[in-house]
């Protein structure tokens, strides 16, 4: 009641102002102009170049591989970070569910988003996911939260995120990255440029507040 | 109804606020660094796209348009968000918004909720609302963390902790998370900070935050963040709430191509912040399941009325016109008295309570244009302020109020030469008492308002008049 009452008071009073207004009688005709850049100039090779230039610039760590590779580059990183960890239980590493199987290292223990409770995450050594869209100029990769992707929780909650991007995924500019968005505009969308930060403390740029403190990104060529 | 817009009812003129501060040469030191860095990073990462001035164009448009249809977006976005499992509430004011927030959040019988910064929640009062209640708010962002558990004010609508250093927020955490051995470098500061909220996110369960952008098309919401402690809050409690001005709006997903490249750049100096989350209304399995947006006029509606400062609205609240701003550099956030400081408060806080407070606000200002130069959404703000001053004097002009009244002998005494001549020659005899070194530091009565603010060469003991008369006698 009182909050059709507070809806209908607030829709009369802004037409209300837009009818007073000089605009308002006269609103702007032509169509808007949108003469910002849509598309990219550089070619795949040199696009590819760059968005992993733009990621190291944010502390993340790149690795460029190639389908037959893959696993083992996964399992070298995987392995690298379990001997540096020092939790007494052995660690273990969530994978998002329909993340293809075949990319999986075998020397790994992995546990499966599925049947990983929010403690896993929080215990686990890291997450293992695909994405959607990478930007070149930006250093973003894009997660849709479809399968291979996980839950938005599932990237966010463990101290790791490794991420496997296929190149011909990469676009150069942000229009570009909305134009391979626009049917995926209603899916919870998360856009991840570099691990997490803040610069709140006199404008140092600390990594690692409260999302994952590293980020890994696999380049997967053709 | 009562606009509300922080504590700037109550608080004092800018012109004394700022004494105090700018005494104060730890907070200027504070806030000179914070700003310097966070300007030389915008310049350079703005200069780096060759369309950036097309971008600006194309985000004043569309803002410009979308607050010709406001009403037509709000209702498409109340749909549209309604479809996905949203809930979506109105507030005419400040009052209306906090009594609709604490509702929900006693519906969940929660005695501590999460925040993600809000700084429309800061212009609604909402977390003395809340404890009023019994409902303890956790801070989450780092920034507004330390202004929270160091009893303090936000002084910056991007970084509100701008104005303390590393040891003063060392200072602050020691004591109130009881750390007595923390360090002070930046990094230790920040690992306290998240192994104290870790525990929190995990366990609370009702969160409130604001919104970036909301989208009409959709009936999306976007959130862009640094720190993950949004995407916390967004995902992990079962209701979320966010509290939005209606100006908040844009029309299509699309139009984010367009402010997902400006913010980041004009807010942090930064190619793109590190999260920027997207979504709309409830997703099933994945976040929240209660999911409530509380729309907010607050004193907003009424200035698309004004054809000059309707711009005001356009603003997307990236700091660039604060950290740019001489005047903001030498007082810091504090002396603004409102939520809104800088360049884009001086115009926003009087006009949100129709120049009923605040007056100010529009003279805090050299009108060096800097903040037009800087601002993404192009608000011409030198041009604002100029028509507020003038709105506000056509305002008092009507009344007898002694500086009006001032005014009018002066332009008196201008138009006649016999007058001001008079008037030079009493003046010069008057102002003996107050003079020294030249200078006349303080004014009796009324004319204390003028000097207590700015020191006035005394009256020289010659006019021009008199000494071109001497010095070209004859000439022609
Ligand atoms: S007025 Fe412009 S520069 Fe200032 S905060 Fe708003 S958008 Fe940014």
């Amino acid at each position: 009641m009182a909050q059709n009452e507070a809806r209908d008071a607030i829709l009369a009073r802004i037409r209300s102002s837009i009818k007073q207004s000089r605009i308002g009688f006269d609103p702007p005709s032509a169509p808007m102009e949108r003469n910002y850049q849509r598309l990219g100039s550089r070619d795949s090779k040199e696009r590819v170049e760059l968005f992993a230039e733009r990621l190291r610039e944010y502390d993340a760590r790149v690795t460029f591989t190639t389908p037959p590779d893959l696993c083992d580059s996964i399992g070298q990183v995987m392995g690298k970070v379990q001997s540096h960890t020092q939790a007494p239980r052995a660690p273990f590493w969530i994978v998002a569910d329909g993340f293809p199987a075949g990319w999986l290292p075998s020397q790994q223990s992995i546990r499966w988003e599925s049947s990983a409770t929010v403690d896993d995450l929080n215990r686990c050594a890291g997450v293992l996911t695909i994405c959607s869209v990478g930007i070149a100029i930006t250093g973003t990769i894009v997660l849709q939260h479809g399968q291979g992707e996980g839950k938005r929780q599932t990237t966010l909650i463990p101290d790791r995120h490794l991420c496997v991007i296929r190149t011909a995924q990469i676009v150069e500019t942000v229009p570009e990255a909305f134009d391979r968005l626009a049917t995926a505009a209603t899916h919870p969308l998360t856009f991840i440029s570099g691990p997490s930060a803040t610069a709140d403390i006199e404008m140092t740029r600390i990594r690692g507040v409260h999302g994952p403190r590293q980020l890994d990104v696999f380049l997967l060529g053709e | 109804m009562t606009v509300r817009v922080g504590d700037s009812a109550s608080a004092p003129s800018f012109q004394k606020a700022a004494l105090p501060l700018l005494d104060d040469s730890q907070l200027r030191k504070n806030v000179r660094h914070a700003t310097e860095v966070i300007q030389r990073k915008r310049a350079l990462v703005a200069g780096e796209l060759p369309d950036w001035q097309a971008l600006r164009d194309a985000a004043s448009a569309i803002k410009e348009r979308t607050l010709l249809r406001l009403d037509e977006y709000l209702l498409q976005f109340e749909a549209a968000c309604t479809a996905a499992g949203g809930r979506v509430h109105w507030a005419r004011d400040a009052e209306e918004a906090n009594r609709i927030v604490i509702d929900l959040v006693r519906e969940q019988d929660a005695a501590e909720v999460l925040k993600i910064k809000t700084m429309t929640s800061d212009e609604t009062g909402l977390n003395r609302a809340l404890e009023e209640r019994g409902i303890h708010p956790h801070e989450t962002d780092l920034a507004e963390l330390i202004v929270q558990l160091g009893k303090d004010r936000p002084s910056h609508i991007v970084v509100p902790a701008l104005h303390k250093n590393r040891s003063q927020v060392r200072e602050i955490f020691r004591e109130q998370m009881h750390l007595p051995n923390l360090g002070d470098s930046p990094q230790d500061l920040t690992d306290a900070a998240r192994r104290y909220l870790r525990e929190r996110f995990l366990r609370v369960k009702t969160a409130i935050g604001g919104a970036n952008f909301l989208i009409a098309e959709t009936g999306s919401v976007c959130i862009v963040e640094s720190e993950g402690n949004g995407r916390m809050c967004l995902t992990m409690p079962d209701t979320l709430i966010l509290l939005a001005g209606i100006e908040k709006i844009i029309p299509t997903f699309r139009d984010l191509e367009v402010f997902l490249q400006l913010l980041p750049r004009s807010a942090t100096g930064e190619r793109m912040n590190p999260y920027n989350s997207i979504w709309t209304g409830v997703h099933p399995g994945d976040g929240p399941r209660n999911f409530h947006v509380v729309l907010l006029d607050n004193g907003r509606s009424p200035i698309l009325a004004d054809d000059e400062a309707r711009q005001t609205l356009q603003c997307i609240r990236c700091g660039a016109c604060l950290n740019t701003c001489p005047v903001y550099r030498q007082t810091g956030g504090h002396a603004y008295g409102s939520t809104y400081a800088g360049p884009i408060g001086a115009i926003l806080t009087p006009q949100l309570q129709n120049l009923q407070h605040a007056q100010s606000l529009p003279y805090a200002s050299s009108l060096c244009g800097a903040c037009y130069e800087v601002c993404p959404v192009k608000i011409n703000i030198p041009e604002v302020l100029i028509h507020l001053r003038g709105r506000i004097t056509r305002e008092q002009h009507s009344s007898l109020k002694p500086e009006a009244l001032g005014m009018r002998i002066v332009a008196s005494v201008f138009r006649s030469r016999r007058r001001l001549e008079t008037a030079h020659r009493l003046a010069q005899l008057g102002q003996k008492p107050f003079v020294s070194d030249g200078w006349i530091r303080r004014l009796p009565g009324e004319l204390s308002a003028w000097t207590n603010v700015r020191d006035l060469r005394a009256i020289p003991k010659q006019s021009f008049r008199q000494w071109w008369k001497e010095t070209h006698h004859g000439a022609k």
